[in-house]
């Protein structure tokens, strides 16, 4: 896993509620046996239409939005547990996605592979709403260590929660299954404990 | 300290604590199915690690297969593909497959439980979203990403932070023709799609002690469409009949000290929870959806909500309903039966009580898909094929099929179908495909009526 420690980029604006895993990339391209290359699909059916053409009223299809930070509406990523998510958005480019509420399986899958969710008040959601709006090169800084997010052109800034050993393991690029299986002796003792 | 059957479920579970942080959680059942578990499998190998506890492991072949000819070749080499490379991955393993044919195929959430891999005060997980089902029984049973499923095949266990306790309490009693997918698409309606999020949510009161287990399911079962990772209902004698005697069950005496544990499970009188709801049965009608989450819910005789926001509008732009608006006599071409939630053998009895003696509709096209071979041979066994075959309605068989339309089973762009199934997300039946969530009752009546219909007139 990649380490995670700050991150400086105009960001990409979705203000939709209740965006479902669904939408982030659809059942059918659930097929695959390897994780590369679902960015292609990402957003499948609201990016294209049926024939394949770009829905040019999509936002990725848009050229004045770009960056490595996705801002999203409330209740982001809901519904399916598929991690195809997470990996069609890392995939795509995204580093960070911003909401202000995340779906469980979500944020556990996107923590997992160095996507940081960072969930910010509703108000300075659309805070952030507007200054994207106003200039889509609006740079924001996410920073992981002080678990703070800094909207630069007017020095507005928030701080965000992380738990402190995910925060470790994305700054040190470390994941679940390396600690686990360093428990593997305790893990056993338990077992015994259990008829 | 009082305790919530919860607490005592994970509390039983937790091998050690990291100092600030999560808790390594031991998994008793780890299911799997072919779509979320390759690139586990894969993860492993890169590793060089081998699975901790295969005998722990179930597999299924569940999301991407065909409904019909199971028996051939899977015609889409892509699909196919995968539930090779599942075959291969159990075969390598040495984890049990019940794969395509097998006489106990079925969704992962239908299988599990009729063989009795499911019991009271466990801890069970699988790569799905809808694995909360298993929570009918008193386990801890939650769906997890594909990271996950390769820290319990190497570990057999998953860091996690203990969630937050919410009970929903549902008393008095249900009116006729209410079915248990009323009772949770009502709750979830009234609760929204995130009131769960961060919670494990306890169903108590008469409404679901009153439940057989299938009921309990469904409910359990959606669960996470109002953002709570699992579900649970405490065991009890209706728990332990079902159990007793199921191929995986404990016999005997074990069956008995078994029994005798899992009767100390139920929430201790007084407990508290982090978050408590109650409703009155008498309040639940039959409900259907209108948008494009399982919180648009309505009761079937209500109008569409009068909401300015506009995730509701783009909503109901997808649907082409409007603001008002009733949905009964809308003209529906589509029905499907079945999914994790509703395609066990009560669903089928429900479905077979209304079609006795009636014809479908000329312009539905129908799909009745039963959750697992057992079913599918119980539906037979019991003369209900018959009533289906007589009605002009064909048994298909089992699998996911058009609930997430993976398969070839897809609805038609805008079209609207009446599901039994789980989710109404824009596309999740097929591309441009409009679902309507409703119980196995209200979908057996379009399928015959052709249109919505206010079924609470059509109850005696």
């Amino acid at each position: 896993m990649d380490k995670f420690i700050k991150l400086l980029s105009s960001a990409i604006p979705l203000p939709i509620e209740n965006v479902d895993t669904d939408q982030i990339i659809p059942a059918r391209f659930l097929k695959a046996t390897n994780r590369e290359g679902f960015g292609e699909n990402l957003f499948r059916d609201w990016r294209f239409h049926k024939d394949g053409t770009a829905n040019e009223d999509f936002v990725l299809n848009k050229n004045e939005n770009s960056g490595n930070i996705l801002v999203a509406g409330n209740n982001f990523g809901c519904g399916s547990s598929r991690e195809h998510a997470a990996w069609a958005l890392q995939d795509y480019g995204f580093k960070v996605v911003i909401s202000s509420f995340f779906a469980d399986i979500f944020k556990g899958n996107s923590l997992n592979n160095g996507l940081l969710p960072v969930q910010v008040s509703p108000e300075y959601l659309q805070e952030l709403f507007i200054e994207i709006k106003k200039d889509p090169t609006t740079q924001i800084e996410v920073d992981l260590e002080t678990q703070k997010i800094t909207i630069q052109s007017t020095g507005s800034e928030e701080n965000f929660e992380i738990n402190n050993y995910k925060k470790m393991c994305l700054m040190n690029g470390y994941d679940d299954i390396d600690f686990l299986i360093s428990n593997k002796s305790e893990i056993e003792a338990f077992e015994k404990t259990r008829v | 300290m009082k305790k919530t059957l919860f607490d005592k479920v994970w509390d039983a579970h937790v091998v050690k604590e990291v100092e600030n942080g999560p808790q390594v959680l031991y998994i008793d059942k780890h299911l799997i199915h072919e779509v979320t578990s390759p690139q586990a499998f894969n993860e492993l190998e890169r590793r060089g690690i081998s699975i901790f506890r295969p005998n722990q492991v179930v597999a299924t072949a569940d999301h991407n297969t065909p409904t019909i000819d199971q028996h051939l070749p899977v015609k889409d080499p892509l699909s196919r593909n995968q539930l090779a490379q599942l075959t291969k991955n159990c075969e390598k393993n040495d984890i049990t497959l019940y794969g395509l044919g097998h006489k106990y195929n079925g969704i992962v959430h239908v299988m599990a439980p009729e063989l009795g891999i499911t019991q009271p005060g466990m801890t069970l997980v699988c790569g799905d979203s809808h694995t909360s089902t298993h929570g009918a029984f008193g386990s801890i049973a939650f769906g997890i990403g594909t990271s996950q499923v390769a820290q319990v095949f190497a570990s057999q266990c998953l860091l996690l932070q203990k969630p937050k306790s919410l009970r929903v309490n549902v008393k008095g009693k249900l009116k006729p023709g209410v079915l248990p997918k009323d009772v949770i698409l009502y709750i979830i309606a009234k609760l929204g799609t995130n009131a769960g999020t961060g919670y494990f949510c306890e169903y108590a009161g008469n409404v679901f002690e009153e439940m057989s287990m299938e009921g309990r399911m469904t409910v359990c079962n959606m669960s996470i469409e109002m953002g709570a990772r699992g579900g649970i209902i405490a065991p009890d004698e209706t728990t332990f009949a079902y159990v007793k005697g199921r191929k995986f069950a404990p016999k005997g005496e074990a069956y008995d000290k078994k029994v005798a544990y899992w009767k100390t499970l139920p929430t201790d009188e007084g407990a508290v929870f982090d978050k408590e709801y109650h409703f009155d049965a008498s309040d639940i009608e039959p409900m259907i959806t209108y948008g494009t989450n399982p919180g648009m819910g309505i009761k079937v005789t209500s109008t569409i909500p009068m909401e300015n926001n506009a995730s509701f509008e783009k909503s109901l732009a997808y649907m082409n309903f409007e603001k008002g608006q009733s949905l009964v006599d809308q003209q529906i071409n589509y029905v499907f039966i079945g999914s994790c939630t509703n395609s066990r053998i009560e669903d089928f009895r429900v479905a077979a009580s209304y079609i006795k003696g009636k014809k479908k509709a000329n312009n539905v096209t129908a799909w009745f898909v039963p959750g697992s071979q057992q079913v599918a041979s119980q539906i037979a066994d019991e003369g209900l094929n018959a009533i289906f075959e007589e009605a002009g309605f064909q048994l298909r068989q089992p699998g996911c099929s058009a609930c997430l339309a993976m398969n070839d089973d897809k609805i038609p762009e805008g079209e609207y179908c009446v599901s039994t199934s789980n989710r109404n997300f824009e596309g999740r039946q097929g591309q441009g495909a409009r679902t309507i969530l409703a119980s196995p009752l209200v979908a057996a009546a379009t399928a015959i009526e052709g249109k919505i219909i206010d079924i609470t007139k059509h109850l005696n």
